[in-house]
């Protein structure tokens, strides 16, 4: 099994580090090639203008994509869930357009409002202590997306088919419960 | 559900989130938006690019707030802007105004040449300069989350941006061959606290995210401090002082995406039109460098 993190900018070594301390084979993927031989995609956090610039740019459109409509499972963190979500809500962004949801940017205001907290997540016993940076929540979610984990603000945690996304960042906590899940749905696509 | 703050993580988090970027000045709403456009990550907000504080000469202090409020509406990407060294009411003032990262600079003139603004007790987070570990160290001892090599800001010349990553680089490399009790020495000679020195060995690397700035000014050169280490770079002067502005942000930022891939870089060099002059380093005085400003 090899898991891909989309590194075009962001908290890319992170995920790496967090996949591989759960003994599976992560990699940094760039490019058609990189995407095309990867049996999960982890889009990370980071900036969402910079990275939809760079996906337009470089022509990685259309693989992830296909790679999406095959099955093969993506987990989009922050802006990772931005770029997968169908509707932004008032920017004028590119996103590939998979998630039934309306993403909402920096909901809970800048940085100086940024946090930790712990949060009751669908599948997990105990609280996740969740970390948000100047982070986005879904709102009207489709009727085939499965809210995991809610604030206030909305969504912050979610599941349509294969694809998961969180507005918050496992990946700088030492909690890896949301990754296994994540690598628990790649395995299963790799038996089907 | 009790909501933490302003803790460690969320400052850190945020540099963290930068990575792989680039991070411009810009000193106008129309600039910010032309960055952003250009994939830029962040905006720094700047009453003058350090080209023209170098040209001007004079007092160089934090900029209007009006100016840093009207880019922060302009832009939904995070913006930072610069305080004088030690000057930690520029830094409050900041704070109120909702920054989301502040840099103490030594681009501008310092406030204090002993002491540091105290950057645990701020909400916001901090990035500082600093040209070798001990600088860097002592940075984050003072609750920086984020380290930026210094380079000699506004000169288009990226001699002085390599040489302090690659002492950086070079004494983290020594700290890992040391053995456990060789690294008490170390941390009074470089003069950090022996706990980072440890951090830093167990790591490989700095506790906080490492970006490069100071006289970066083509998609080369970017992609030259990526490849040293840099976790991401600072633009100053290079773009909004080139004579393409926009095809040269978006050229920086392609070329430290893909900093290993030198087809890549090749490409969006060409024709650029013309960049920033530059300034030879070793026809500055010592008293016109801004490095040097408080170790």
């Amino acid at each position: 099994m090899k898991i891909g993190v989309l590194a075009l900018q962001g908290a890319v070594s992170e995920h790496i580090n967090m996949v591989k301390s759960l003994g599976v084979e992560a990699i940094p993927v760039k490019t058609v090639e990189e995407i095309k031989a990867i049996d999960g995609l982890i889009m990370p956090g980071g900036e969402s203008t910079t990275m939809g610039r760079l996906i337009t740019k470089f022509g990685l459109e259309n693989v992830i994509k296909e790679r999406i409509k095959e099955g093969m499972p993506v987990y989009g963190t922050c802006a990772g869930m931005i770029l997968l979500a169908k509707r932004i809500k008032n920017y004028n962004q590119f996103s590939l357009g998979i998630l039934d949801i309306t993403v909402v940017r920096n909901a809970f205001g800048r940085q100086i409002d940024s946090m930790e907290v712990d949060l009751q997540v669908k599948g997990l016993e105990d609280p996740f202590h969740a970390i948000f940076i100047r982070a986005p929540v879904a709102i009207d979610l489709g009727s085939d997306v499965d809210a995991l984990a809610s604030l206030e603000e909305g969504v912050v945690f979610l599941k349509q088919g294969n694809v998961y996304a969180s507005a918050f960042h496992p990946e700088l906590g030492n909690d890896p419960r949301i990754h296994k899940m994540f690598i628990e749905s790649v395995k299963s696509f790799l038996n089907k | 559900m009790e909501e933490i703050f302003g803790s460690v993580k969320v400052k850190r988090g945020l540099a963290q989130m930068l990575k792989g970027g680039v991070i411009m000045d810009v000193t106008s709403v129309e600039q910010a938006k032309i960055a952003e456009e250009a994939g830029a990550v962040a905006v720094m907000a700047l009453e003058k690019i350090p080209a023209d504080i170098r040209a001007q000469g004079g007092v160089a202090r934090m900029a209007d707030p009006a100016l840093v409020k009207a880019i922060m509406n302009a832009v939904s990407i995070p913006v930072m802007a610069k305080v004088r060294i030690g000057h930690f009411v520029e830094a409050q003032v900041l704070e109120a105004i909702g920054i989301d990262f502040i840099d103490e600079s030594e681009v501008l003139t310092p406030a204090d040449e002993t002491h540091h603004i105290d950057k645990w007790k701020f909400k916001v987070p901090f990035v500082c300069g600093a040209r070798n570990l001990g600088e860097a160290l002592r940075r984050i001892a003072e609750g920086a989350s984020m380290i930026r090599t210094k380079g000699e800001p506004g000169t288009g010349n990226i001699v002085e941006a390599v040489r302090h990553m690659r002492m950086v680089m070079d004494e983290i490399r020594k700290i890992q061959n040391m053995s456990e009790e060789e690294l008490y020495v170390e941390a009074k000679e470089l003069g950090a606290p022996i706990e980072l020195v440890k951090e830093v060995k167990a790591l490989g690397r700095l506790p906080v995210v490492n970006f490069a700035a100071g006289g970066i000014a083509t998609p080369a050169d970017a992609a030259l401090m990526m490849q040293l280490g840099a976790d991401g770079v600072f633009v100053g002067s290079g773009i909004f002082k080139s004579s393409n502005p926009r095809k040269r942000a978006e050229a920086i930022v392609a070329a430290t995406t893909y900093f290993d891939d030198p087809k890549i870089i090749a490409k969006v060099s060409e024709e650029l039109g013309e960049e920033m002059k530059g300034i030879d380093i070793r026809q500055l005085t010592e008293d016109e460098l801004m490095q040097v400003r408080s170790e």
